[in-house]
């Protein structure tokens, strides 16, 4: 039933955000970045310097012929002169140490001058064998810097993507709840089940990622059936109040949780494929097609289980065991078998929001314990026991909770989505698109 | 001997204590009233951190700060009970489970001047420590030191007091109120009561209970850190609560005092039974982080079969339990 994923090993925590809007930050500096590389061989321990000296004042023109001079902790100068690209390169022998790198300034072209006339002469400690790009700025400052405005489209996108994953997992949550009253305290941990089976299947064992994804979707719905078979089910014919199985599913949680964690431990795991996707640039947004296909798998798993409850005589009967179990019961309807059906169907979806939820959150124990609050502020948002109501909840909630990190900062933004929570519960009791009678 | 001993220490030490007391004040909410609390950490936060920041950051003497913690406590219980009190229970659930979370994120994060972030607010105990009646010699008492004496003689004290105090409400014409709004809010509300209100009183005497328990607890331990007021703070003080047996007055205080006894002497047990030369339970299956993982994963265990086959816990009465709020 469970993984087993002792001989996991340890992973790196995951480029969690597609990287911010950086445009333009470049520009303007006269070489590429800052970053330093280790890329000599080892044998080699000599160090190089280099960069790219381009003059902001004439549109990044590379600047050539400037004498570049290298004096190594030893006292010896080596010297290099930047080529029509503006270009410079010079191999300093040695292992390292302090570094002294200055820009011969009689050697700039008329009218050209550092932005910085203190900044003529830089210096970095280099470890043997290690490069390093120095940055000589010439020309007036015109980096563009990003306002908040900017990060508003990366964000909403974010918040897109997050709320139609969320939405999957809402969904079987407001089920359960609309057929059988029970809020599911549990429903977390049903997430962070599909993120650990999809672990265990695409690093564990390194089966293709989508062949994971298709199991731990499989065996949640193994999962739906066996707990509402073992547990739900009878408590229901036991006539257990609702309080009194909503502790249970407390207690429930909690066993979940920390089995979880005995198999996997405290640590914040990877899956072995997509991990760092690589984006491409859409009117500023980083969108990635890992992205796209989560969002696009997402959709149509939505789809398919709306589509169903409003078309199918399945899902007519759903409805109407939502509505009235007893009077369904009287028409002929097999509750039981209707409420079975609802749990399988929420916990397939719950297990597959989580396999799209370890990428962002990375696969840990705790991935149910982070999601559960905002799914249960998804799901009063738009109204408990509705569909639609938990979908759109699930976007406003994803929305705003990326949005937040605009006016305060990112550790406080769950709080924001629980803040909307309680003013729905204080303004609209029943949700956006929830019943009047549900709020007793 | 050793498992005994330390079973005895766990489930008397300040930290048990911090539990006792917010087990109890969960009794007034869930027991007595029917209200379903699952926030009941956050009480205790506002108490403790009332009284932590009152001392440490504005230099109070220990009586004001108290009385800080226990009005932030009131405000918590009058804010999260105006919109809430209303509707139906679960919505109280996940209200107060909710609030509980921002405070527990807005103290983890926030006003780092005041709450010092993760690593919690300290130094606020000198006062406390003064008072200490207990000769300066005397190092420890068998497993306890000196300062866990003292907070632990206070801390019992305390737990008797409120007790008593519990007792003899619930027998009062005002705790009958709230045991039949328990039993059927609308037949109360046709006799004239005002049921919003008197559910009302009931969070805040509740949410002070627990504010007691935030203050036994920061001084026990000496320090006051957001992530000891999480949701598994909650839900394990419910367990003890269901477990010791809801709407009895003594039902929280032996729940807690048995959980804690009986979770060290598990703890123990495992972690004997996985070390040593010769484990009998392979260390490949068990080490010690996985030990309190199977020990909690016995309390999701228990607190389900409980309430499956036992609601009343060990003392409960059956037909006083609320299970069927709706």
């Amino acid at each position: 039933m469970h993984p087993r994923l002792d001989s996991v090993r340890r992973h790196r925590r995951p480029a969690v955000r597609a990287a911010l809007l950086l445009m333009g930050l470049l520009f303007g500096l006269v070489s590429v970045g800052t970053s330093t590389a280790s890329a000599a061989p080892a044998d080699d321990q000599s160090n190089t310097v280099s960069g790219t000296l381009r003059n902001t004042a004439e549109g990044n023109a590379p600047v050539e012929g400037v004498e570049i001079i290298v004096t190594n902790p030893a006292g010896e100068e080596y010297r290099g002169n930047s080529d029509a690209d503006g270009k410079f390169s010079i191999e300093v022998p040695g292992e390292g140490g302090l570094l002294k790198v200055q820009l011969n300034e009689d050697t700039l072209p008329e009218g050209t001058s550092l932005r910085d006339a203190d900044k003529s002469e830089l210096t970095r400690v280099m470890n043997p064998g290690q490069s390093a790009v120095f940055i000589f700025p010439i020309g007036p400052d015109d980096r563009q810097v990003e306002t908040k405005w900017d990060r508003v489209p990366q964000l909403l996108y974010n918040g897109l993507l997050f709320g139609i994953v969320m939405a999957m997992a809402a969904l079987g949550l407001s089920m359960v709840f609309g057929t059988t009253g029970l809020t599911n305290f549990a429903h977390g941990e049903l997430v962070t089940f599909g993120a650990l089976i999809a672990f265990f299947f695409n690093s564990t064992l390194g089966l293709p990622f989508a062949v994971a994804t298709l199991l731990a979707v499989v065996l949640g719905a193994v999962l739906g059936w066996f707990q509402h078979t073992v547990l739900w089910r009878p408590l229901r014919h036991r006539g257990t109040g609702l309080i009194a199985t909503m502790i249970v599913s407390i207690g429930l949680m909690f066993f979940l949780r920390n089995l979880f964690q005995y198999f996997t431990g405290g640590r914040t795991m990877n899956y072995a494929d997509h991990v760092t996707p690589s984006g491409y640039d859409v009117m500023g947004i980083n969108v990635t097609t890992r992205d796209l296909v989560i969002a696009g798998v997402s959709i149509v798993a939505i789809l398919c289980v709306t589509l169903a409850l409003s078309r199918t005589r399945l899902g007519r009967a759903t409805r109407a065991v939502a509505d009235n179990p007893a009077l369904a019961s009287s028409t002929g309807i097999n509750v039981d078998r209707v409420i079975g059906l609802v749990w399988i169907i929420g916990t397939a979806l719950a297990s597959l929001a989580g396999v799209f939820l370890g990428f962002s959150l990375g696969v840990t124990f705790q991935m149910g314990q982070l999601v559960l609050l905002l799914l249960f502020a998804a799901v009063c948002v738009g109204g408990l026991g509705s569909v639609w109501g938990a979908l759109i909840g699930s976007l406003i909630i994803g929305v705003l909770i990326e949005m937040s990190t605009l006016v305060i900062p990112s550790d406080l933004k769950n709080a924001g989505a629980l803040l909307l929570l309680i003013l729905i519960l204080l303004v609209r009791p029943q949700g956006l698109l929830g019943r009047r009678e549900r709020i007793g | 001997m050793e498992i005994l001993q330390g079973a005895f220490h766990d489930a008397f030490s300040p930290f048990a204590l911090s539990f006792v007391l917010a087990a109890i004040g969960l009794n007034v909410h869930y027991g007595y009233t029917g209200l379903l609390n699952f926030g009941q950490a956050a009480f205790c936060a506002v108490g403790a951190y009332g009284m932590a920041v009152g001392i440490a950051s504005f230099g109070m003497p220990l009586i004001p700060a108290l009385l800080i913690g226990v009005l932030a406590a009131v405000i918590l219980a009058l804010v999260l009970g105006i919109p809430t009190l209303r509707l139906r229970a679960d919505y109280l659930a996940i209200v107060t489970i909710a609030a509980a979370e921002i405070l527990r994120l807005v103290f983890s994060t926030s006003f780092k001047d005041y709450f010092h972030a993760r690593d919690g607010v300290s130094a606020f105990t000198s006062g406390f420590r003064k008072l200490n009646p207990f000769p300066d010699d005397l190092i420890s008492f068998a497993t306890f030191s000196r300062n866990d004496l003292w907070v632990m003689t206070v801390g019992w004290v305390l737990v008797a007091l409120v007790c008593v105090y519990l007792w003899l409400l619930m027998r009062s014409p005002w705790g009958r109120v709230l045991k039949s709004i328990r039993e059927d809010e609308d037949a109360v509300r046709s006799l004239g009561k005002n049921v919003y209100w008197y559910k009302m009183q009931a969070l805040v005497l509740g949410g002070v209970i627990g504010a007691f328990g935030g203050f036994i607890g920061g001084l026990g331990l000496a320090s006051v850190q957001p992530d000891s007021f999480n949701t598994d703070f909650t839900f394990i003080a419910f367990t003890m609560l269901i477990l010791g047996g809801a709407a009895r007055i003594l039902g929280p205080v032996f729940g807690a005092v048995v959980f804690w006894a009986i979770l060290s002497a598990v703890g123990s047990i495992l972690i004997k039974l996985a070390s040593g030369r010769n484990p009998i339970i392979p260390p490949s299956l068990m080490n010690s982080d996985q030990a309190s993982n199977v020990r909690f994963m016995l309390v999701g265990l228990v607190l389900m079969l409980l309430m499956i086959y036992r609601p009343q816990g060990l003392f409960g009465d059956r037909k006083e339990i609320a299970l069927d709020a709706r």
